[in-house]
């Protein structure tokens, strides 16, 4: 590759474009970190607002829903996701294109459609809202995402290299394990970070599924700045902020390490 | 032990195309391995060798007839329970292991014990010269090392048959050249049948003990390299080993071995070697190697009669100096155009000591060189 410095007006204009990125988050960011409550001028230092936070008993249980939902649904669109691309992969049947179409609705339709049709299924089966359906919400929606980004991944996969490792004495399923997972981990691994991080900041479709009484984060902030931003809602969002930038480094650097 | 290392006995592939049609990939084989031998299937594209392979390896079934290995009816028995193992066109490396993990998978897969994995991966390395590169990944090595590791890999089993499938068809030629050579010693060394698909026929040549030559799923005929090229059974099989001349004729008379066939282009016949289920009024093809042909300068007084060569007149339209021989193209009227290999045993500079265009020859045939060929295999 070449090592060649991008034109200075090339430069300019990616620092601009960063810059509308980045500014609103930096402002947020620093005024996590104000003495005054309002957003407007800075006073100075202080860790109060993340105190404030850290005793918030609702925030708290809030962002203990939101991680464990984030879980359960990341692994079982993962799993459901994956079998759904290899067998799109791997077999052509009657219908074939229909069903690859419809997989991908949820995508493409509204959020909003997502939500009320989910929110009417539960209550035509009589299901109990709260975080079960949340999650039974975050698996569909995340279902299609994962089949995507595997997809991606399995295009040109060559399948003489599951052939090779029966060849050589394995059967189906250890070749499944030995071959064909670790071949198409890394896309397995993007889907995974995809879904998460869209279950993690779900607002729509976990406000429809959600019922009276459960909470996730993404509720708890709506609820918070029905009136004002204040402060603590600054702090919520930096340490939001940094896990998800976490979570995006370890995935660059798993994904360095597996090409 | 069986008799047969690989017995196809009347097998058939059929696919479905996406037309909506059938295509019989393979049709009606019946072929049989020795034990320790170097067989080749050669044929064009789309003759049905990989299938015929596949089949052999358990990852296609026939769909009718039966593959038998070391005696042993296989019908569905999966790859994985079969004492094949195949190198793959496309090496089919594990691309997230290394060179070792990789060549030692099958061991592994046989749960040998680690410290005999280790020492049989680390001679089988040794076997195909990759011993100091054990610990890196496939796409770090070249198409030539990664092509060994895939041999090393399945060679490591110890299988009673090896497959290969144009095993060599990504290599330059030179590489290719010497992997040939390194792959025919190899087979000697271990003692293992292989069966090599390929469409090169040079390659075919040179490396295996019988070749069988297919055409659109059928096998045309097996036989020795010498007895394939020699005395081939049909016009196809003449046309795909080589290059060879031919002239279309209708059989006369059949006595001792002898055919005599009727050119009707030209007034004349020829006499030569034929197969003895040709029958008098057949329509045939006469085959003649450009390098069985020798030309006489014709003075216009000669008689033309002898008893052992069949004698053309003709007329030179261009030559090619290639070294070793000179490749001369010979118009023997009616539009027919024979090519001549003239070894150069001579070695002279004198420009009269070669044919050149426009020179008048005659074309000897001799009798035990011109094949009478029908035009397909009964
Ligand atoms: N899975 C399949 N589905 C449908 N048709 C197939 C399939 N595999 C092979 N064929 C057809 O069967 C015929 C033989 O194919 P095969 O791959 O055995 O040829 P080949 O001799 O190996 O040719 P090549 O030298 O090009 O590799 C071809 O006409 C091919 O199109
Ligand atoms: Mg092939």
């Amino acid at each position: 590759m070449s090592e060649k410095k991008p034109a200075l007006w090339l430069r300019i204009f990616s620092f601009l474009v960063y810059l509308y990125f980045y500014l609103p988050i930096l402002i947020l960011i620093v005024f996590s970190f104000n003495t005054q409550k309002l957003n407007v001028r800075w006073e100075g230092f202080t860790l109060k607002w993340y105190e404030v936070l850290f005793n918030d008993s609702n925030v708290m249980l809030a962002t203990r829903n939101t991680l464990i939902i984030a879980f359960i649904s990341t692994l079982v669109a993962t799993v459901i996701g994956t079998m759904a691309a290899l067998a799109l992969q791997r077999y052509r049947f009657p219908g074939y294109t229909l069903i690859e179409s419809i997989l991908y609705i949820p995508v493409i339709i509204p959020e909003v459609v997502m939500g009320i049709s989910l929110l009417a299924f539960f209550a035509l089966i009589k299901f109990q809202l709260g975080l079960v359906t949340i999650t039974i919400s975050h698996i569909a929606f995340n279902i299609p995402f994962v089949t995507l980004v595997v997809r991606a991944r399995l295009h040109g996969f060559d399948k003489s290299i599951e052939e090779a490792s029966m060849d050589l004495g394995a059967n189906e399923l250890t070749t499944f394990w030995r071959v064909t997972l670790p071949t198409i981990m890394p896309g397995v691994l993007s889907g995974a970070m995809l879904a998460f991080t869209l279950s993690l900041d779900d607002y729509v479709i976990t406000y429809f599924s959600a019922g009276p009484g459960a909470t996730t984060l993404p509720l708890r902030v709506f609820s918070m700045v029905r009136f004002a931003v204040t402060p603590e809602v600054n702090a919520l969002s930096t340490l939001w902020v940094l896990t998800v930038l976490v979570i995006l480094l370890i995935s660059q650097v798993v994904q360095k390490r597996q090409t | 032990m069986d008799e047969f290392a690989v017995e196809m006995r009347d097998v058939v592939k059929i696919f479905p195309t996406p037309e909506g049609g059938e295509v019989a990939a393979v049709n009606h084989v019946t072929l049989q391995i020795k034990h320790g031998e170097f067989f080749s299937m050669l044929g064009p594209s789309g003759c049905g060798k990989t299938t015929s392979l596949r089949m052999m390896a358990g990852f296609e079934w026939p769909t009718e007839g039966e593959i038998f290995i070391d005696g042993a009816a296989m019908g569905r028995t999966p790859p994985y329970l079969r004492p094949i193992n195949t190198v793959f066109q496309s090496y089919a490396l594990f691309q997230h292991m290394s060179v070792f993990q990789n060549v030692a998978f099958g061991l592994e897969m046989e749960h040998v014990p680690k410290k005999e994995i280790e020492h049989r991966v680390g001679a089988a390395l040794e076997m195909v010269k990759l011993s100091g590169m054990s610990r890196r990944k496939p796409k770090q090595l070249s198409g030539g090392q990664q092509q060994r590791v895939a041999l090393a890999r399945a060679l490591i089993k110890r299988p009673a048959v090896l497959l290969l499938d144009e095993p060599l068809g990504a290599l330059d030629l030179k590489l290719r050249k010497e992997m040939q050579l390194e792959l025919k010693a190899l087979q000697k060394e271990v003692g293992i049948t292989f069966v090599y698909v390929t469409h090169d026929q040079e390659e075919a040549l040179t490396m295996s003990d019988r070749i069988a030559v297919m055409s659109q799923g059928k096998v045309l005929q097996i036989g020795t390299p010498v007895e394939i090229y020699e005395r081939p059974n049909c016009r196809f099989v003449a046309d795909f080993i080589g290059e060879t001349n031919f002239l279309k004729g209708k059989v006369k008379k059949i006595e001792r071995g002898l055919l005599t066939v009727e050119l009707p282009d030209f007034s004349q016949e020829i006499k030569g070697m034929g197969h003895e289920n040709l029958a008098v009024g057949q329509d045939v093809s006469v085959s003649i190697r450009p390098e069985k042909i020798r030309l006489e300068d014709d003075n216009n007084t000669t008689a033309v009669e002898e008893d052992k060569d069949n004698i053309l007149r003709g007329k030179v339209l261009a030559t090619a100096y290639v070294g070793s021989d000179t490749r001369i193209i010979v118009d023997i009227g009616h539009d027919i155009h024979m090519v001549v290999w003239e070894q150069n045993n001579i070695s002279t500079l004198d420009p009269q000591a070669y044919y050149v265009a426009d020179d008048k020859v005659l074309v000897h045939l001799p009798f035990e060189n011109t094949l009478v060929l029908p035009e397909g295999v009964a």
